[in-house]
């Protein structure tokens, strides 16, 4: 295809079709561009329709914008996915192992695996759940982990999301729509389903709850409320999983536990979805000022009386100055080395880092250690001399602040554009669950696309779009 | 030495408590320095949810207004009994890790003031410069009852050159932290020798010296903590190891009484 060197997962790097995207090219082949036009649009009506729409900050004026769908699924084999979730797995037991240890005895720190001050200097690191052991030994309840692809083989961990993921829903609606819209290419391809993740989302939460639960146990959705950015996700996930959406207003302390309100009065919640962040979710313990959040929740928790999903404090394991260690960190808890790599990372706090970076500007990626959504980031290749000068004296100014990463040929996946199939670049989050039963990864998860020719940045508050992605059955 | 103690607090409200929390503090732990007695905690106008220990290894209540309460009042009350340990405290236990009492906390954040206080402190070894650092303190903060603010932090108190035992506390603490040594923050009870009837808790600070452990420091008084100190919530400054953390909706007007009671038994 037109881009040399870059691998593309239905063509590979010379244009010959890949095995997995065979039975797909031969349908693709046999339809009528004008028909297909007509399903894309029809795509984003129904997406309109089901609204799932996503706030973009700083935007007013498109408080909801649709993220695009794109109709060309992203199509895995099943032998490719079997070695990514084997290494998915791997890198979540790890981080839960982390956590643990973390928060109790500090192994990692006392055997010089990790330096001491990249926890204690740490805004992350919560210091109220030093000593508590989250029921069922669980914390990261639900992670995405967001990997990409620059090769057949070669799939990196770019980013840990082991607080609060979002995205899943996407996923659901992806595979919803394509199966409404193109039924005849799922009875082609035997495709993974991913239509389970609500049952077993709620499964694996039930296995999380706390000894005090009795029966079958509670569980409840936390949304920071409609003008969050996710809510449709939070009220979506709430509704497959047939369980309370509430905020923070409908739940107080009642017998030691935290309690709903309901028609019958007050129940006792035994596991709390919470898609609020720590800051916000205890006024008692945390940001007093927070409206969102429970009074109280965290005494009950550390007394024993409720699970929170994910646990307070998992942010530790997602920061990005904690990302270069993962593989330390996976081979440290694991006992073997890890399956799946690291991008390579330049900590701009050590300074023969630093002076590379700094040499090296216009060629690497920046990013704030504790951003996200691809603000505050730099792409050196991109950038204007004027942005490369301003970012060198921020750098300067705080080089803790900042990783320095490469700019990866990311694999591509084409996108049905005005012209036929056009190449764009993707990246993949898989979601992942934990519970005291195992580790489980859905075939599948949400394939990010940047639309615009040649861009690297799939976000969708960057202007990125979706796809469905599919796993192939054996 | 042999302490019985009651501490009493009373909240009444001019409007009805619709609905309210209080965190509390205030139960001692036996140590090897102070065995703990028949203690209790009672509540009226409310009720206790629950109990656990937070990660500086205290014991915290976590108790609840009743609905539409006008009054609340919670009793502890118990015996301690003390021996002098010149100040040792004894190695560090608990869950925390050492270096988080390195930590700056809010009320402990050092300026000009507290980095020059670090720097006369001076002596031949780390207990010297400690005890010092405690003489400095009680030096350059006048205790003065009434005239700081409870949300004051070190740098503030020196500022002023005034304040009461907490500011004394986090002074101490903030220049302890800047001379390297892990320092945390007190509260309790102390035996006063002319009276029984007190209105306030005390507070003091903690260093911890490689070799020895946890050294108590109360710049208030100039010692080190004898068998008259009951040691009852620690934390990297006064928002760990405050008596009461609380939130409440409705409960407006509300008036305040404490009553504490040291006696030797």
């Amino acid at each position: 295809m037109e881009h040399e060197g870059i691998f593309d997962e239905m063509w590979g790097r010379d244009g010959v079709l890949r095995e997995p995207y065979a039975r797909f090219n031969a349908w693709f082949e046999g339809e009528d561009p004008k028909r297909l036009r007509a399903k894309q649009r029809e795509a984003e009506e129904l997406f309109r329709l089901t609204g799932i729409t996503f706030n973009v900050y700083g935007r007013a004026e498109a408080e909801e914008r649709l993220i695009p769908f794109d109709i060309i699924p992203r199509i895995i084999s099943a032998q490719e996915w079997q070695k990514l979730s084997r290494g998915i797995d791997q890198r979540v037991r790890a981080i839960n192992a982390f956590l643990h240890d973390i928060y109790h005895r500090q192994e990692i720190i006392k055997a010089g695996r990790i330096p001491e001050r990249l926890i204690s200097g740490n805004e992350a690191f919560l210091p109220q759940m030093i000593g508590v052991s989250p029921p069922g030994g669980v914390y990261t309840h639900i992670v995405g982990i967001d990997l990409v692809r620059t090769g057949p083989e070669e799939f990196l961990v770019l980013e840990d999301n082991a607080r609060t993921p979002s995205g899943v829903s996407y996923m659901l609606e992806n595979r919803e729509t394509m199966l409404q819209m193109f039924p005849e290419l799922f009875s082609h391809n035997h495709v993974q389903p991913v239509q389970n993740y609500p049952r077993d989302l709620l499964r694996s939460l039930m296995a999380c709850a706390p000894q005090t639960a009795s029966g079958k146990p509670t569980v409840a959705v936390l949304t920071p409320g409609i003008y969050n950015s996710a809510y449709f996700e939070h009220a979506f996930l709430a509704d497959q999983m047939g369980v309370e959406l509430v905020e923070g207003t409908d739940l107080r302390v009642v017998d030691g536990r935290v309690a709903m309100r309901t028609t019958r009065g007050y129940k006792p919640i035994d596991v709390l979805y919470r898609r609020v962040d720590d800051d916000f979710l205890d006024p008692l313990n945390f940001n007093p000022d927070s409206r969102l959040g429970v009074p109280g929740i965290m005494d009950v928790y550390r007394a024993g009386g409720i699970t929170i999903a994910n646990a307070p404090g998992t942010g530790i394991a997602d920061d990005k100055a904690i990302y270069s260690y993962m593989p330390d960190i996976v081979e440290f808890y694991t006992g073997e080395p890890p399956i799946l790599k690291n991008v390579p990372t330049w900590r701009c706090s050590e300074p023969e880092a630093l002076a590379y970076v700094l040499d090296h500007l216009d060629e690497l990626v920046v990013k704030e250690v504790h951003g996200s959504g691809g603000y505050g980031m730099l792409i050196g290749p991109t950038a204007t001399k004027r942005d490369l000068a301003a970012f060198r004296k921020k750098l300067k100014a705080r080089p803790g602040n900042y990783i320095a990463q490469p700019t990866l040929s990311l694999s591509t996946v084409p996108i049905f554009s005005r012209t036929g199939l056009a190449p764009r670049h993707v990246d993949l989050r898989p979601f992942v669950l934990v519970s005291p039963d195992g580790i489980s990864t859905t075939p599948g998860g949400l394939t990010r696309v940047a639309l615009k020719k040649g861009s690297l940045v799939v976000n969708s508050s960057q202007g990125g779009g979706t796809k469905d992605t599919w796993v192939l059955e054996e | 030495m042999r302490l019985k103690i009651r501490h009493r607090t009373r909240y009444v409200f001019d409007h009805p408590v619709s609905y309210g929390l209080q965190q509390i503090r205030k139960t001692p732990k036996s140590t090897h320095q102070q065995v703990v007695y028949d203690w209790t905690t009672r509540v009226a106008g409310g009720r206790k949810e629950l109990s656990f220990e937070d990660h500086h290894n205290n014991i915290v209540e976590l108790l609840s207004f009743e609905r539409d309460a006008t009054e609340l009042v919670v009793t502890s009350a118990g015996e301690v009994e003390l021996s002098n340990t010149n100040g040792v405290v004894g190695r560090h236990i608990g869950p925390a890790p050492l270096w988080l009492y390195r930590q700056v906390s809010a009320r402990t954040r050092p300026g000009p003031a507290v980095r020059a206080l670090t720097r006369a402190a001076e002596g031949p070894s780390d207990i010297e410069r400690l005890h010092a650092l405690m003489k400095l303190v009680s030096g350059a903060v006048a205790y003065e009852v009434g005239t700081s603010h409870s949300d004051w932090g070190a740098e503030e108190a020196l500022t002023q050159a005034r304040g009461v035992c907490q500011d004394h506390a986090h002074v101490f603490i903030a220049c302890a932290r800047e001379m390297g040594f892990p320092s945390r923050y007190v509260s309790g009870y102390l035996m006063l020798d002319d009276r029984v009837e007190q209105d306030a808790m005390h507070a003091w600070a903690e260093a911890h010296v490689d070799g020895l452990g946890w050294i108590g420091f109360d710049p208030s008084n100039g010692i080190s903590p004898d068998e008259r100190y009951v040691r009852v919530a620690t934390g990297l400054d006064y928002a760990d190891a405050a008596p009461v953390i609380g939130m409440r909706v409705g409960g407006t007007g509300e008036a305040l009484d404490v009553e504490i009671e040291v006696a030797q038994q």
